[in-house]
């Protein structure tokens, strides 16, 4: 954690913790009766805990961590049927290196990389789209993972690979949306939720109106909020300021990077070549309707679901998690990681079991590794 | 995955393909400029962006590149995004 006098405007800082203290008295808000406030996105969970905002802000806020940590969502059973093209003849397997340590029921990739598959870890999906260029004789298949973020990048690289008529490339497609799982947890009896961080670079492509139900038929207020600091605190704070004064609305903090209507290019681009599958399997959260994205017809010869016969339509669903790994509940808010029995006995960072740990922007992985790991330690 | 990482657009380097030469923190890597093209792609030279998975997606300015770029350090996001990139590039060995 970071000290105030370190972050970059200290006084800015300063003036907005007391500002946070100030509304959060008003409302009367106490450690016993706190307000929720949930950060959707994983790169806001790293950072609170990072910049040891958690302990910054006064008792009366409690910052519930949300789904939005791809790898974290990303169901076993997923990552089998990747272990399972990717150990097909002839295939390269390209995938972003957050997926690698990802536990499968059998393997990681990683694990089956180490066997003997051709996986290869890109920056990319142009990387695949050049590697497939220059493989003429093998299939390049890339994972598509991830949310609205990187949905697209996916999206123009099949539209790039159509134009082209690259025969050999195609897309493992698991794309998931932000904002289905937030009405999934709103509609959720057990979660209490008082006021939403938003995510700033999802909305950076669709924009801020797709949070507009959770306005209007939740009552809840959302600010979509950028990754300093103080792009942070001051979201914070105009979460609480609404529910102060009894506002419900969908502000925009990051207005410098998020467009009101989003990227157009990427919109369009995702409207061509997606469409919403009828539901999709979430870890922790179970199937969610219209969560998933799969690719339409007219570029099936890009999906690698229809090249494999592998993949969601085909494929047996939810998969166990393993003994004790108590990521649903984690991920649901109603365990913080430290009450999981594997943290930190028998679930790490360099060895995970379950995927809250394997990355950085995994709840488990921040307990981890800014405090949870002190705390374990401590006890033993 | 979804920080990404600010870098300047320094040169077209193939048009029909819309992608150009990106300069990230020194390292220099192709990427598409695609979702941020409005007009004629040589204005894009010069210009500041926040780069995600290789995809040109905001443009941004100098200020804000660098105080992105200085957050992303502190998360260890910038030195991740960078060995990505050049993870990617062992993909072709």
């Amino acid at each position: 954690m970071r000290y105030v006098e370190e972050f970059r405007d200290p006084q800015a800082a300063k003036a907005l913790l007391s500002k946070i203290e100030k509304v959060t008295a008003e409302i009367g808000a106490t450690k016993e009766k706190p307000i929720h406030i949930m950060e959707i996105c994983g790169g806001h969970t790293h950072a609170i805990f990072r910049y040891g905002l958690d302990r910054l802000t006064p008792e009366g806020i409690e910052f519930i961590h949300g789904p939005g940590c791809p790898v974290c969502v990303l169901p076993m059973s997923r990552v089998d049927e990747c272990v399972q093209i990717a150990e097909k003849d002839n295939v390269i397997f390209t995938t972003f290196g957050d997926a690698m340590r990802v536990p499968g029921t059998r393997k990681s990739l990683l694990q089956a990389k180490a066997d003997g598959a051709d996986i290869r870890m890109v920056y990319s999906p142009l990387d695949a789209l050049e590697l497939a260029r220059r493989n003429p004789d093998k299939e390049v298949v890339f994972f598509g993972l991830g949310f609205e973020t990187t949905t697209p990048s996916t999206a123009l690289s099949i539209q790039q690979a159509a134009r082209e008529g690259l025969p050999n490339f195609s897309v493992f497609c698991n794309h998931i949306t932000v904002p289905e799982p937030i009405k999934v947890l709103l509609d959720d009896p057990y979660m209490v939720l008082d006021g939403f961080v938003g995510p700033g670079h999802v909305s950076m492509v669709i924009g801020i109106h797709p949070y507009d139900f959770i306005a209007q038929d939740y009552g809840k207020p959302i600010v979509v909020a950028g990754f300093e600091p103080l792009d942070l605190l001051q979201s914070v704070l105009m979460v609480l300021e609404q529910i102060r004064d009894g506002r419900a609305e969908v502000e925009n903090q990051y207005a410098r990077i998020v467009p009101e209507h989003g990227n157009p290019v990427s919109i369009a681009a995702m409207a061509d070549v997606y469409q919403r599958r009828p539901s999709f399997e979430w870890r922790g959260l179970g199937e969610i309707d219209s969560s998933g994205l799969r690719i339409r017809d007219q570029y099936k010869a890009f999906d690698a679901e229809e090249k494999f016969g592998i993949g969601y339509a085909a494929g047996q669903r939810s998969v166990q998690e393993p003994d004790g790994c108590e990521c649903g509940a984690v991920m649901t808010g109603r365990i913080k990681p430290t009450a999981c029995p594997k943290f930190g006995n028998g679930c790490t960072p360099e060895m995970p079991l379950g995927a809250l740990m394997v990355s950085s922007e995994g709840a488990c992985a921040a307990y981890w590794q800014y405090g949870g790991r002190r705390a374990v330690e401590a006890a033993e | 995955m979804c920080l990404g990482i600010p870098g300047q657009l320094v040169a077209i380097t193939d048009e029909p393909r819309m992608m150009a030469m990106a300069d990230v923190s020194g390292v220099k890597r192709e990427v598409s400029y695609a979702p941020v093209l409005t007009g004629d792609p040589a204005d894009l030279v010069g210009k500041w962006a926040l780069i995600h998975v290789g995809f040109a997606m905001a443009i941004i300015d100098e200020d804000e590149a660098a105080a992105t770029l200085e957050a992303l350090r502190d998360l260890g996001e910038a030195q991740e995004e960078l060995e990505n990139m050049a993870e990617g590039a062992k993909a072709f060995a």
